[in-house]
């Protein structure tokens, strides 16, 4: 009988998540209509998400491209033209690992960062309060950091392309003695503009996920606190989560199949 | 004029109001008493739909204030003024932007009729030259002050106090309660103010009313209160710790508790 009830209420408590979650995704859209709320929060949202995430986005960067460098020349041990370092490092970087590991990185930072604070004002009743003084919260406080995600996140994964290509270059030129004609034939050789698209495509909906999850915890939040800590880690979790599903949604629905 | 008709609410399996009825008239100021985590915030919360009843409801001006669309809700917010337990002010804000947020939300002034206005509401509470400073640089009772002035800034036809006195000093509570007589006195606005703070209660209401068990024990004026012989009253009136004789049987084990019901939440 315990068991049947503990798996009722679990089930019944997923079903009352996912219809809260739905509720709020159809809140924050038709929020979308009340331009004059969310556009003037929008563009500072867009430098503290966005501008100020900048550096983390880089410095992956910057690793990402000489690491891959090194490996492919590793990983090729003679068999393969070295050039190819130029094909394996453009393809990876802008494909996947620019896109993923940026937003995974953004997910702790963004994620945990809009949890925290809209949980914050939750415990202290400022989202009340706003409510009160007749502001709609998803029109103010949901929609300018979701549209500033869904804005900013590639802007930076594709300054993160940019740089992590140029990493794997140099990297190429010091380590592997590889020139620039050979490291540029290389990236060329198999380069589409559809790999930035796809890279692209993908972070657009990694900054549109951590953002909204993170606004979603936050203003769940419950119980001062320790309730503020507990939205923050669990919108970093589920970030993290959704990102890797999001890249296997897009690998396979949009790559798959492709030559 | 306020109206909660036979208002029931519940978090989960833990019952808060159950048959809560209570009018308030216009330019009066009622007073709701009652035993921590008796309900009392949860009720103010009805009149401005930040929670909804789950059985019963709330009428503000013959407004159905649970089936109102999303804008006309918004529309009636405008008209009330609510100052929070701990005043809610936005952290990241100036007091200047904080008092002028409403304001700006109406999209009615200019920015210099605004300014003009937030400089009046602050000097309303006392509290003049502040603008440019940040809540965190101010003490608990000014907080409080700026989160009336909040309020009266849009010059709304009601305000609800949630607990405005509490934790403050003797002189502090004073000067808040003076602050809500005068905007009764001089402003017209009509008030319903949580306390458990019995000298505040009996200086600022017009008229009183207990919430007891999640509903109302006694409604009457400040003298039919302080005279009462419901002896739940008396007890919560004269802050006694306990009920002698027969009397002591009337209080449940929840209310002699002081019930730690969950508070506040959005609108589900």
């Amino acid at each position: 009988m315990n068991v049947i009830e503990a798996t009722g209420r679990w089930v019944r408590f997923r079903v009352e998540e996912a219809g809260r979650a739905g509720r709020f995704l159809e809140e924050a859209t038709l929020a979308l209509g009340s331009v004059r709320s969310w556009l003037p929060n929008a563009t500072l949202q867009m430098r503290r998400l966005g501008v100020d995430s900048l550096p983390i986005g880089l410095l992956i960067a910057v690793f990402t491209g000489i690491v891959l460098a090194l490996l492919a020349s590793y990983s090729f041990t003679g068999a393969v033209p070295l050039y190819f370092v130029g094909t394996l490092v453009e393809k990876t970087i802008t494909l996947e690992l620019a896109p993923v590991l940026t937003g995974l990185a953004l997910a702790g930072r963004v994620g945990a960062n809009i949890a925290a604070e809209l949980g914050t004002m939750r415990v202290t009743e400022q989202v009340d309060a706003l409510e009160t003084l007749a502001y709609d919260p998803e029109a103010y406080l949901v929609v300018p950091r979701v549209v500033a995600g869904t804005i900013m996140f590639p802007l930076i994964v594709g300054v993160a392309m940019i740089v992590g290509l140029g990493a794997g270059w140099l990297a190429s030129l010091g380590f592997l003695q590889l020139s620039s004609d050979e490291f540029l034939k290389g990236a060329r050789l198999f380069f589409s503009a559809f790999d930035i698209e796809y890279g692209m495509v993908k972070a657009a909906s990694f900054g549109f996920a951590v953002t909204l999850i993170g606004c979603y915890k936050g203003l769940r939040a419950r119980g001062g606190a320790e309730g503020v800590g507990h939205a923050a880690t669990q919108a970093v979790v589920y970030s993290a989560v959704m990102i890797l599903v999001l890249d296997a949604f897009w690998a396979m629905t949009w790559l798959h199949g492709r030559t | 004029m306020i109206k909660w008709i036979d208002v029931y609410k519940a978090f989960g399996d833990k019952p808060v109001l159950k048959g809560f009825t209570l009018d308030v008239h216009e330019g009066e100021t009622v007073v709701i008493i009652g035993y921590s985590g008796s309900g009392k915030s949860v009720a103010i919360k009805h009149v401005v739909g930040l929670l909804e009843p789950d059985r019963g409801t709330v009428e503000v001006d013959d407004k159905d204030v649970p089936t109102l669309p999303r804008k006309e809700l918004y529309e009636l917010r405008a008209h009330i003024g609510y100052v929070f337990q701990f005043a809610a002010l936005f952290d990241s804000m100036t007091i200047g932007d904080n008092v002028a947020m409403g304001l700006r939300k109406r999209g009615e002034m200019s920015e210099s009729d605004i300014q003009h206005r937030v400089a009046e509401a602050l000097e309303l509470v006392d509290l003049p030259d502040v603008e440019q400073q940040y809540p965190a640089e101010l003490s608990g009772g000014m907080r409080k002050r700026v989160g009336i002035a909040r309020a009266v800034a849009l010059r709304p036809k009601y305000i609800l106090y949630d607990e405005p006195t509490t934790g403050l000093d003797p002189v502090t509570s004073a000067v808040i309660d003076e602050l809500m007589i005068r905007m009764r006195e001089k402003l017209g606005v009509t008030s319903v103010v949580i306390t458990h703070d019995m000298r505040s209660a009996y200086r600022v209401g017009s008229r009183i009313a207990m919430l007891y068990e999640g509903r109302v024990r006694q409604v009457g004026t400040v003298d039919e209160i302080q005279h009462t012989k419901d002896p739940i009253v008396r007890q919560f009136i004269e802050g006694r710790a306990t009920l002698e004789g027969e009397a002591a049987a009337l209080v449940s084990p929840a209310a002699a508790a002081g019930n730690a019901v969950a508070r506040g939440g959005g609108r589900a």
